[in-house]
C-alpha cells in the first residue's frame, strides 16, 4: 500500500490517455478533479492486489457513455463515489477497495474520484488493460464471472440497479440503454469482484503501468527525446505508419461514436482505421495491418500524446502504434469477446507484433 | 485596387501600401502607447514615401497583437462574471477551474451555476428557471460588472438558453457586455467557456482599440472600410472585431507568414519572425500557416480556436544582453529600443546593438558600439545561432533540411548558414512582411448548420455552396474560393439524420 502523489496523478491521466487507443474518453475533467481534492488536501492510497484476502469485496466503477457528451457534461468526483455507495447500499456491505474496469482514457482515474469520497484504496488493476466499449469485453467476463449487479447514476437524482441478467451482454444491453436515457453519460458501479476473482482474472498493475507510460513521454517531452521510441521501447511495441490525417467520417448510433479516419504519408502510401469509440482495425486497401485486443494508437508525432477518435481532425500529423494485448484476451474466449469479430468485423486476429 | 496594411506589435507599427499586388510603400515606425499616435506617423510617413499612390484607397486592414499581449501582461483586463447553464451537471469544475491562479484573480468577479443546459440529442438537460436567471443578474449588477461571459452545455448543438440568458441579462443590467460561449466554438465546455471567458474580458480594450484605429483612419483623410485581421489570415469588420477579439488572437504570426509566403511565393518553408521581443517560427505549407494539432493555451488558459502552430523565443533586435552571462533575452526593451539601445545613446545592450557592432545591421551611431569586444560579439551571435538553429527543427515536420525564411524588422539576426537549413531566404520589405499579410488577407464565409433528411456528402455540399455565397457576398472572388474547414457532426435521435455541418472557405477580395 502506498500513498498516490499528485504528480502520480498528472502522469497517470497521460499514460492513461494512451492506452485508451482512441477511446476511454480523455482523463482532463477527472484529472482537474483530483487536483482540486488534493489541493483540499485528500489523499489516495494505492493497494497490490495480491494483498486481498480471497473474500474481500471490491467495487468495479466506470463512468459510461459517449466522450463526446463528457466534454460537455464534466466529471464529478461525487457522482463517481455515489455509484458505489449506491451499491453498498443495495448488497448491506462495504468494500475493502475500489478499482476500475478500464485502465484506458478516464476510467483510469475513476476509482481514484470515488476513493478520494470514500477513503478506501484504490486497487492497481483492471479488467481491459486497456479501453473497450462494451462492459462484456472485460476479463472478467473471459473468466465467466457474475455479471450484475450494476449501480448507475446521473446527476439530475436518476439512480438504477440492475439486479439481474442473463449474461454479460445482456447486462450490456440494459446498462447501455439506461445510459443512452441519462444523456449518454452515467457513472456506474459494476458487479463487486471479490479478493480471489481480482487475484485469478484481473489485469494486474494497470495503474502503475499508465504511471510509467506517462512519466516516461513526459520526461522525453522534457529532454526533447522523441516520445513515441521511448514508449515502443517501454512497452515491446511497434510503429506501424506516420503520416496526416486526410480524412474522418464519424457517425453515433446506439450511444457509440463509430466511423473511420483516412491517414496518408509523403510518398501517398494510405491507411483507414475503423473505430468503435476506440481504434479497433488498421486497414491497407482490403488488408488488415493490425485488431483489437491488440493496442491500436493514434500519436501525435511530435509530442506523443494520444489522439482520440472524437478528437482526431484533418491535417493533424500523427503516428500509429501497436502495443501487446493481456494474455487473457488472447485465449479463444478472449478473442470471442474482443477479437475482430466481436466489432463486426469477418476476419481473424493476427497478431501485428509477430516477426 | 489599392490598400493599406498595418501591423501594429509590441515595438513597431509597420504600414504598407499594396497595389495591384505589389508593394508601392513599406515603412515602420515606434509603437506609441497610445497605438492612435503610431498609426497616424505610420500612415503619414506611408504618404510621404508613396506620393501620388496614395489615394483611392479601397480598405485598410489592421492586424494587432494588443488582445493578446493584454492576456500575456495581465494589463488592461476587465473583470468579468461567468454564468453557465448546466447545473445541476458540471459543478464540480466551475468556471476558471483550470485557469493559472494569477490570471483567474485577476479576471474573475464571480461565478454562477444555474440549472439549464442541453443533451447531446437537443433535448433539454433541465428546463432554465427565468426567476433564478435575474436573481443572478441582479446580484451581477449590484457587483457592478458589466462585462459577462454565458455557457451553456451543449450550446454548439443548440444555443436557446445561452440566447435567453443573454436576453435577460441585458434587460436587468444597464450597459452589460455579454459574451455567449456558442459565438466562439464547438463541443468542449470549458475551453469554449475559458473563449468566452477572455473574450468578455477584453471586449472593452476591444471597442477602445477598435475605436482609437478608425480615430486614427479619420484624422489621415482615409474614408475606406476598417478591416481586423482574424487567427486564420481573413479579415472581419471593425464593428465585428470589436465584439470578438479573441478571433485576432493569432492575427500577428499568421499575417507575417501569409506576407512572406505571398513576398517570397514560397509554398513550403520554416517562417522565422523576428520583432521586437521574440522571434516566432512557423510552418507554411501550401503557403498557409500549419495548424496546431491540440487544445491551444493563451496566457495559460486552455481554448479551442484553431492556431497556427507556432514556436516562440525570447529572441528579437530588442533583447537585453547580459555581457557576463552571454545570455540573451527574454527581457526586451520593446518600443523604447530607440531610447535605451547603445546605438541610439542609451545605456541598454541590446541585440541590435551586436548585430549592428558586427556590422549585420546599420541602424543608429555605429560610433556608440566601437568599444565592444569582438570575443563578446562572436559569443552572443553564437548563442543566437543555437538558440535558432534548435527552434527552427523543432518546428520541422521531418527529418531533412528545410528553405528558411526570414521576416520581421530584427530578420538581420538570423545567420546567412544555419545547420539544418538548405538556405536562409530573405525578401525585399520582408522586416514588414506582417503588415503586407494583413493587406493581402482574404475573407471568408462560414456556415454552421443542422441539416436533416441528407446524407453526409449532400449536407456537406450544400453547406460550402452557402459558405461560398457568403464570401461572395462578403467582398470574395467567385472563382478563387477554397475550402479550408469542413467538420460534421452526427446529432443522433433527432428524426431524419440531422448533421451539424461547419464549413469555412476562404477567397480572395474580388477586384473592382
Amino acid at each position: 500500500m502506498r500513498e498516490i502523489s499528485g504528480e502520480d496523478i498528472e502522469a497517470l491521466a497521460v499514460g492513461a490517455w494512451i492506452l485508451g487507443t482512441g477511446g476511454g474518453g480523455s482523463p482532463y475533467h477527472s484529472l482537474l478533479n483530483m487536483r482540486r481534492l488534493y489541493r483540499d488536501g485528500v489523499r489516495v492510497r494505492l493497494m497490490d492486489p495480491q494483498v486481498l484476502a480471497d473474500d474481500d469485496d471490491v467495487a468495479v466503477v466506470s463512468n459510461m457513455g459517449a466522450p463526446l457528451v463528457s466534454q460537455e457534461r464534466l466529471a464529478d468526483s461525487r457522482l463517481a463515489a455515489r455509484a458505489v455507495e449506491l451499491m453498498q447500499e443495495y448488497l448491506g456491505r462495504r468494500f475493502r477497495g475500489v478499482m476500475s474496469i478500464e485502465i484506458g482514457g478516464n476510467n483510469a482515474i475513476q476509482p481514484l474520484m470515488a476513493a478520494a469520497h470514500l477513503g478506501i484504496p484504490v486497487i492497481d488493476a483492471d479488467a481491459m488493460g486497456r479501453a473497450y466499449p462494451e462492459a462484456q469485453m472485460t476479463t472478467f467476463a473471459v473468466g465467466n464471472l457474475a455479471p450484475a449487479p450494476l449501480t448507475s447514476v446521473d446527476p439530475r437524482g436518476n439512480e438504477v440497479v440492475v439486479t439481474r441478467a442473463a449474461d454479460w451482454k445482456w447486462m450490456e444491453r440494459t446498462s447501455r440503454k439506461v445510459c443512452t436515457e441519462f444523456g449518454s453519460v452515467a457513472a456506474t458501479c459494476k458487479a463487486p469482484r471479490t479478493g480471489a476473482e481480482i487475484k485469478r482474472w484481473g489485469v494486474h498493475g494497470t495503474t502503475t503501468k499508465a504511471i510509467r507510460l506517462g512519466r516516461a513521454v513526459m520526461d522525453a517531452n522534457r529532454r526533447h527525446d522523441d516520445p513515441i521510441a521511448v514508449i515502443l521501447e517501454a512497452e515491446r511495441g511497434k510503429r506501424l505508419f506516420a503520416g496526416k490525417v486526410i480524412e474522418v467520417e464519424r457517425r453515433t448510433t446506439e450511444g457509440f461514436l463509430r466511423g473511420s479516419a483516412a491517414i496518408e504519408d509523403e510518398r501517398r502510401a494510405r491507411i483507414r482505421i475503423n473505430f468503435q469509440n476506440e481504434w479497433v482495425v488498421v486497414w491497407r486497401e482490403k488488408r488488415p495491418l493490425a485488431t483489437t485486443p491488440e493496442l491500436i494508437c493514434v500519436l501525435d508525432s511530435d509530442t506523443g500524446e494520444a489522439i482520440g477518435t472524437e478528437m482526431v481532425r484533418y491535417g493533424q500529423r500523427v503516428t500509429v502504434i501497436v502495443l501487446p494485448a493481456p494474455e487473457i484476451f488472447l485465449t479463444a474466449r478472449g478473442l470471442d469477446l474482443v477479437g475482430p469479430r466481436a466489432f463486426g468485423y469477418d476476419i481473424d486476429f493476427r497478431s501485428a507484433l509477430a516477426p | 485596387m489599392k490598400r493599406i496594411g498595418i501591423d501594429v506589435g509590441g515595438t513597431n507599427t509597420d504600414a504598407v501600401l499594396v497595389s495591384e499586388g505589389s508593394v508601392e510603400a513599406a515603412v515602420k515606425v515606434p509603437t506609441t502607447a497610445d497605438v492612435t499616435e503610431g498609426i497616424l506617423a505610420a500612415m503619414r510617413l506611408l504618404r510621404d514615401s508613396a506620393g501620388g499612390a496614395y489615394r483611392d484607397i479601397a480598405a485598410v486592414m489592421i492586424g494587432t497583437t494588443h488582445f493578446t499581449n493584454a492576456v500575456v501582461q495581465h494589463r488592461e483586463l476587465a473583470q468579468v462574471a461567468a454564468v453557465r447553464i448546466g447545473a445541476p451537471a458540471t459543478t464540480a469544475l466551475p468556471p476558471f477551474c483550470d485557469w493559472p491562479d494569477d490570471l483567474a484573480k485577476l479576471v474573475a468577479d464571480g461565478t454562477w451555476i444555474v440549472q439549464g443546459g442541453h443533451d447531446y440529442d437537443g433535448r433539454p438537460f433541465m428546463p432554465l428557471d427565468p426567476e433564478e436567471i435575474r436573481g443572478v443578474a441582479r446580484e451581477i449588477r449590484a457587483r457592478g460588472i458589466r462585462d459577462v461571459a454565458v455557457t451553456a452545455m451543449f450550446s454548439p448543438l443548440n444555443s436557446s438558453h445561452e440566447d435567453a440568458v443573454a436576453e435577460i441579462l441585458s434587460e436587468e443590467i444597464p450597459e452589460v457586455s455579454v459574451t455567449c460561449s456558442h459565438w466562439l466554438g464547438g463541443i468542449g465546455l470549458l475551453p469554449r467557456e475559458n473563449a468566452a471567458l477572455l473574450n468578455a474580458s477584453l471586449v472593452p480594450l476591444a471597442r477602445r482599440t477598435v475605436e482609437a484605429f478608425e480615430r486614427a483612419m479619420r484624422e489621415s483623410g482615409i474614408g475606406s472600410p476598417l478591416y481586423i485581421t482574424q487567427n486564420d489570415g481573413t479579415v472581419a469588420a471593425a464593428s465585428y472585431a470589436a465584439a470578438l477579439p479573441v478571433f485576432g488572437f493569432a492575427s500577428g504570426p499568421t499575417n507575417s507568414m501569409r506576407g512572406g509566403a505571398y513576398l517570397s511565393e514560397l509554398e513550403e518553408a520554416i517562417v522565422a519572425d523576428v520583432g521586437g521581443t521574440t522571434t516566432d517560427f512557423g510552418h507554411l505549407q501550401a503557403g498557409f500557416p500549419r495548424q496546431a494539432n491540440s487544445i491551444v493555451q493563451i496566457g495559460g488558459v486552455r481554448t479551442l480556436f484553431r492556431m497556427p502552430d507556432l514556436v516562440s523565443i525570447g529572441l528579437g533586435g530588442g533583447s537585453i544582453i547580459d555581457p557576463d552571462r552571454i545570455a540573451i533575452g527574454p527581457q526586451s526593451v520593446g518600443f523604447r529600443l530607440t531610447e535605451q539601445a547603445l546605438v541610439f545613446g542609451g545605456s541598454t545592450l541590446t541585440a541590435t546593438d551586436i548585430a549592428v557592432a558586427a556590422g549585420l545591421a546599420d541602424i543608429g551611431d555605429r560610433r556608440k558600439v566601437a568599444h565592444l569586444a569582438p570575443a563578446l560579439i562572436d559569443a552572443v551571435l553564437a548563442r543566437a545561432r543555437a538558440m535558432i538553429e534548435a527552434h527552427a527543427d523543432r518546428i520541422k515536420t521531418r527529418a531533412g533540411d528545410a528553405v528558411l525564411l526570414a521576416v520581421g524588422g530584427g530578420s538581420f539576426l538570423i545567420p546567412d548558414r544555419l545547420q539544418g537549413i538548405s538556405r536562409v531566404v530573405r525578401v525585399e520589405h520582408g522586416s514588414c512582411a506582417n503588415a503586407v499579410g494583413a493587406a493581402i488577407a482574404q475573407v471568408s464565409g462560414e456556415v454552421d448548420q443542422v441539416f436533416q433528411g441528407l446524407d453526409r456528402g449532400e449536407a456537406i455540399a450544400r453547406g460550402r455552396s452557402l459558405a461560398e455565397q457568403r464570401a461572395v457576398e462578403a467582398g470574395a472572388a467567385a472563382d478563387e474560393l477554397t475550402l479550408v474547414e469542413a467538420e460534421d457532426i452526427p446529432v443522433a435521435y433527432l428524426p431524419g439524420h440531422a448533421l451539424r455541418v461547419r464549413i469555412k472557405v476562404v477567397g480572395n477580395i474580388a477586384r473592382a
